[in-house]
């Protein structure tokens, strides 16, 4: 436009620049929202978890289009804020775009990994930590079938539905697996009652444990779960205190710690590939007050001791992104 | 009833609207403890205060104004397109198509193929409730919405099954060549030594949209056939008796409405994100139907309009990054405006038109 615009345009940026102070962190998340009991939530709870430590400023936006992916990522380095935190695989085209645009700002993305000097991938074992509640899951079916409902039918839940399938059978190689997802897009982690069909869908097939990594469906699995009398287990957060006595155990993934990590290193953090798994504790079981009557000490006893083989790597379990199959489960 | 003066009805009417709606949003600012001048100050010099905003608020606008036209143009004859939605997303679609699978030398021929294509599959879309309200008296306002289900689930089976790149997790197509990239308003101004923002993602698409509203003032108001679908949408007996059919001109109309929403592709696929996504229309299908109300059925009103709403987009996301103002209740902001420039016309209008005549008869 104009000459005099682009100079108003300059004194607005210096405007703001002026109010804000140096190298706040700040957080993007997905569009599903920063209270979506799940995913974004926990990276919320890292944040505040870090707020509440250190009393820290900082930047935070909730995604409202996909046009605001690449927009936040701008504005905010523009600013000035670093380290930026992203929460979501939906990112890595826009960062990839944008982070060797500002080499002096330090990027996190989760759940993906984007190959610059900036930025630093945080990527999650989520099969090692579903190999751990499938071995549960068997071990405390009557049945024999034990179920999986997943979010979106993307390779990163087909890695919990695998990882799972290679727990359940290491428990019981007799064990019949039934695996569902509930949709294509990403409707299908926020869809709880479609979650709770697929919940009696299962039941009627004979399972009596069903493991939920869909986000926010996953609220409808575990409520059915435990109308239906039958044990299902949580996924990302602990979810063991929904319903005490009914959820068998969660699946923690903890982008929280995550999320606190890079707030606290701050503009110097490391930058590369950070991969989360039961050594350092990026994953993991949940076991407390709610559920410790339903984990039975010999069951305890046999996932410690796999724990520790997969931790210092004497066990390996299959993860399906690395070749696409999976050798317990078909989809 | 006597007629109010032309300024009154284009601007007054509007700006009261506005300020009513304003004033609401300011007071639901207010009750979450918010400062609504700052707020407003922020989405001022977020949208308009810099080359930056103004990218911004015109990439939305482009949106905008292509599916206002379309949704204008079916207005015309008394057709309410409230399809624009889903045949810009197959609009999108036919962009992507065009530009993934031809090696196209240079941008300007991808960008006259790809509009070609995008309007061509927003017209195919909107072919179909044409054709059912023409022949069948389908109503046009449900087949239209209708559609716009079908339209997101097989841009989703595509995204989901055929174009996604193997291994990738996001429902989305790969990049396009980086030799269609389109010239941003930064490359188009900057040979004329005028600096504008890089970030924006406004592109030539806006001058197409320009272009756009020309011709569609010039059909509607300067060709025969414009004249047959206004005067099909006064009194269709009245069209009949003149000699004109029904079926052709829904059907025409419909053709050219969808493909005015189909050309939104090139703005917001080919310009803006130069892949396919899912859901890449984000709504301004919807949006295009308060633009086309407040434009008054005319492309200088749609243009207007348009700029305004790219300004509350834009505006609006200033709002996000900058205060913690929920997103929610920016969605509430943009929705009061809507609600009072479309919806709550006639709560301005009419008692804007009795003061007109009390005045007017103490003249007389």
């Amino acid at each position: 436009m104009t000459f005099q615009k682009s100079l108003l345009g300059a004194s607005a940026a210096i405007a703001l620049t002026a109010g804000a102070a140096l190298a706040e962190p700040a957080m993007i998340y997905d569009l599903g929202g920063k209270f979506d009991k799940s995913f974004n939530e926990a990276a919320f709870a890292g944040v505040t978890r870090w707020v509440d430590e250190t009393g820290g400023e900082f930047l935070e936006i909730e995604l409202q289009s996909e046009a605001q992916r690449e927009q936040a990522l701008r504005r905010f380095a523009e600013r000035g804020a670093n380290p930026i935190v992203m929460a979501g695989f939906g990112f890595a085209d826009p960062l990839s775009q944008v982070a060797p645009d500002y080499p002096d700002t330090k990027f996190a993305i989760i759940d993906m990994v984007v190959d610059a000097p900036n930025v630093r991938s945080i990527v999650f074992n989520e099969h090692e930590g579903s190999y751990l509640v499938g071995m549960l899951a068997a071990e405390a079916s009557k049945s024999g079938t034990v179920g999986f409902i997943g979010g979106m039918d993307v390779p990163l839940i087909r890695k919990f539905a695998c990882g799972y399938a290679q727990g359940v059978k290491a428990a019981n190689p007799d064990a019949t697996i039934i695996a569902n997802m509930t949709g294509t897009t990403p409707a299908a982690w926020n869809d709880p009652v479609k979650g709770s069909e697929l919940t009696k869908a299962q039941i009627s097939q004979g399972a009596d444990v069903v493991y939920a990594a869909a986000g926010g469906t996953g609220v409808g699995v575990l409520q059915t779960a435990a109308d239906e009398d039958i044990l299902s287990i949580g996924v990302d957060s602990n979810q063991n205190y929904l319903h005490p006595g009914k959820v068998l155990t969660s699946m923690t993934k903890r982008v929280d710690n995550a999320v606190y990590d890079v707030f606290s290193q701050g503009p110097d953090m490391e930058t590369g590939i950070f991969v989360m798994g039961l050594a350092n504790d990026g994953v993991g079981y949940a076991l407390d007050e709610y559920n410790e009557a339903l984990i039975t000490p010999e069951m305890k006893a046999a996932v410690d001791e796999a724990s520790a083989a997969i931790a210092d790597g004497s066990l390996k379990v299959h993860d399906y992104t690395s070749d696409d199959s999976c050798p317990d489960l078909q989809f | 009833m006597e007629k109010m003066p032309a300024w009154a009805d284009v601007i007054l009417i509007p700006l009261i609207s506005l300020v009513l709606a304003a004033f609401i949003s300011a007071l639901v600012i207010l009750f979450i403890g918010q400062s609504p001048a700052e707020a407003l100050k922020l989405m001022v010099t977020g949208a308009l205060g810099s080359t930056y905003g103004w990218g911004y608020t015109l990439y939305y606008a482009t949106n905008f104004i292509f599916t206002g036209l379309a949704v204008t143009v079916a207005f015309h004859a008394r057709l309410f397109n409230i399809g624009g939605e889903g045949q810009a997303m197959l609009g999108g679609l036919g962009v992507a198509i065009a530009c993934l699978y031809v090696p196209w030398p240079h941008w300007s021929i991808a960008l006259v193929a790809a509009s070609i294509s995008g309007a061509v599959f927003g017209a195919a879309w909107a072919a179909i409730p044409a054709w059912l309200q023409a022949k069948r008296g389908s109503h046009i306002v449900i087949t239209t919405i209708m559609f716009n289900f079908i339209a997101s689930a097989v841009l989703n089976y595509v995204l989901v099954n055929v174009m996604r790149p193997k291994g990738s997790m996001d429902p989305a197509t790969e990049r396009f060549s980086q030799t269609i990239h389109l010239p941003t308003l930064h490359e188009i101004l900057l040979p004329f030594g005028i600096p504008f923002s890089k970030a924006p993602p406004a592109n030539i698409s806006f001058i197409v949209a320009i272009l756009a509203c020309l011709a569609v003032w010039a059909l509607i108001w300067r060709t025969r056939l414009g004249y047959e679908i206004r005067a099909y949408g006064h009194t269709e007996t009245g069209a009949v008796y003149a000699g004109i059919s029904p079926v052709k001109i829904t059907v025409i109309t419909m053709l050219i409405s969808g493909g005015l929403a189909g050309l939104m592709g090139i703005n917001n696929v080919m310009g803006e994100a130069e892949r396919l996504v899912l859901n890449a229309t984000e709504g301004a299908g919807f949006i295009g139907i308060a633009v086309a109300l407040m434009g008054r059925g005319h492309p200088a009103g749609v243009f207007l309009a348009a700029i305004l709403f790219g300004f509350l987009y834009q505006g609006g996301t200033e709002l996000a990054l900058w205060t913690s103002i929920p997103r929610e209740l920016i969605v509430v902001i943009q929705a009061l405006v809507i609600l009072f420039t479309g919806a709550l016309d006639n709560m301005v209008r009419t008692p804007l038109q009795q003061i007109f005549m009390a005045l007017r008869r103490k003249e007389s």
